[in-house]
């Protein structure tokens, strides 16, 4: 189980190596095997991942989220096959939680995406959210990376949009597609978990249900009043300072996913949206907050381990007596700790 | 300080006409609460699309319900294309209404353990468990 302590082995920096190169050249095992590697944190994925980042692809990559049951599989599935028809290969990640009871998870999302099992343009790989505390695993950014580098120009990620999961899916994505259902308090629920902030496009499905109307007509309100993501109500605080397009307002759609409908005007919603932020820079503006995001995480993991490590060691042990002893201030100890190696120093791989 | 995450992934797969997919969720819940990560894909499941998706999801096991009595040509067919597909070390395994000559048969074409009704999950899960770490999967 645990990592090997030490440095990088032959046998890892080949794996890697055979990994990234069938990546390249599009192995479909390849990248299955790669997503593992990454996701399961073993020996050598930070070399896969540099590797395969070293090929410098590029894709636009769309969160769907929403609450459990609006349709977002369906909903996927149908955006995929548009996409494919206009030629572009899509690279979908199904993200579902994991049981906090027993480690497992039940990743159905392939059951709705069946329309799409023999294309061989798509690759759809589910993930569970393992312990990422109902956030998005660190991982699932790690797997997108290894989707673009493979050479999928298009990209979905899909997640269930309760508790955390929504601000993962807005650091993750370029664009974001908020699903509602007419469904009593879905609306009320959305607000409440965040999702609207998120939004950059809001689409309404299964909008052959009576009270559908009524639910667009709230959220257009909603929007009105300078709620979304890209008319600077961004509610995250980690997410305050991400651009999104200028004068771009959510627009609220409809869908029947299930019978096909509205899905080319989401295509075409996610087309204007992206290019948008390109034309304005925001795209590039925000790939840098991102990364940023995500340097932040991994340091702040490190750090956390290390100072693990240090308390194994006994070093906060002998400190807090001292501190307790009135011997030493709490200052001093950290200072004195900080100061000492350890904790600041050596190297990222296990 | 990174540690590795090894989780046992089986992709669960009804192939065949047969619209009875009851058995496939009892598996399915018992998979998950032994602590696997389990990919479900639903009903009707070409053997072709079944291996598909167990390489795309990089599974270490493949578990098929089969309850239509055409596991004898459905399960070799699955094993054939894994095999085509560079997947010859995945675990096929499954369970339905398969009788004990059958099982024989299919275990010497390389299929593994069946399970019959009345068969316990947890054994489905033991043997799973059994076959990863003998297998040598825990520890990459």
């Amino acid at each position: 189980m645990a990592a090997v302590a030490g440095r990088k082995t032959a046998p890892e920096r080949e794996m890697a190596r055979a990994l990234a190169e069938g990546c390249g050249a599009g192995e479909r095992a390849a990248l299955a095997r790669a997503i593992s590697v990454v996701e399961d944190r073993r020996p050598g994925f930070r070399e896969l991942l540099r590797q395969v980042a070293a090929h410098g692809r590029r894709a636009h990559r769309t969160g769907i989220t929403g609450p459990p049951g609006a349709g977002k599989s369906t909903l996927a599935a149908a955006l995929a096959r548009v996409w494919r028809g206009a030629g572009e290969e899509v690279a979908i990640v199904a993200v579902d939680p994991t049981s906090p009871y027993s480690g497992g998870a039940l990743l159905g999302d392939r059951v709705r995406m069946a329309p799409l099992r023999l294309d061989r343009g798509v690759f759809i790989r589910s993930m569970a959210t393992r312990g990422a505390g109902g956030g998005l695993a660190e991982a699932v950014h790690d797997v997108i990376d290894l989707m673009e580098g493979s050479g999928f120009g298009r990209i979905l990620l899909e997640t269930v949009g309760v508790g955390q999961t929504e601000l993962g899916v807005a650091e993750a994505a370029d664009t974001v597609v908020v699903v509602l259902t007419p469904e009593s308090g879905d609306e009320v629920q959305a607000m409440k978990a965040g999702l609207a902030e998120v939004a950059d496009i809001f689409v309404v499905n299964k909008a052959d249900r009576q009270e559908a109307r009524a639910l667009v007509r709230r959220l257009r309100d909603a929007v009105g009043l300078g709620r979304g993501r890209s008319a600077g109500g961004r509610g995250a605080d980690a997410l305050a300072e991400e651009p999104g397009a200028p004068g771009w307002t959510p627009p609220v759609l409809t869908a029947v996913a299930t019978a096909g409908e509205g899905i080319i005007a989401l295509a075409d919603a996610i087309e204007d949206h992206r290019r948008g932020l390109a034309e304005s820079g925001a795209l590039e503006a925000r790939r840098i907050a991102r990364a940023e995001a995500r340097i932040r995480a991994e340091v702040r993991a490190a750090l956390e381990a290390r100072l693990g490590r240090v308390a194994g060691d006994g070093g906060f042990g002998e400190a807090a007596r001292m501190v307790a002893g009135g011997r030493e201030t709490v200052y001093e100890a950290a200072q004195r700790l900080l100061a000492g190696g350890g904790i600041l120093s050596g190297d990222l791989e296990p | 300080m990174t540690t590795t995450h090894r989780r046992i992934r089986v992709l669960v797969a009804k192939p065949g006409l047969d619209g009875h997919d009851r058995g496939a969720r009892v598996i399915v819940s018992a998979f998950r609460d032994a602590g696997f990560e389990v990919i479900y894909t639903g009903l009707h499941q070409t053997p072709e699309a079944i291996v598909e998706a167990a390489l795309q999801e990089d599974a270490d096991v493949v578990a098929l319900s089969i309850l239509s009595g055409a596991h004898m040509t459905l399960l070799p067919r699955v094993k054939a294309l894994l095999d085509k597909a560079g997947l010859a070390d995945v675990l096929v395994t499954g369970g339905g209404i398969i009788p004990d000559e059958d099982a024989e048969a299919l275990h010497a074409a390389g299929i593994g353990r069946l399970f019959g009704p009345g068969a316990r999950t947890g054994d489905a899960v033991a043997y799973i468990r059994t076959w990863f770490t003998s297998s040598g999967r825990a520890e990459t």
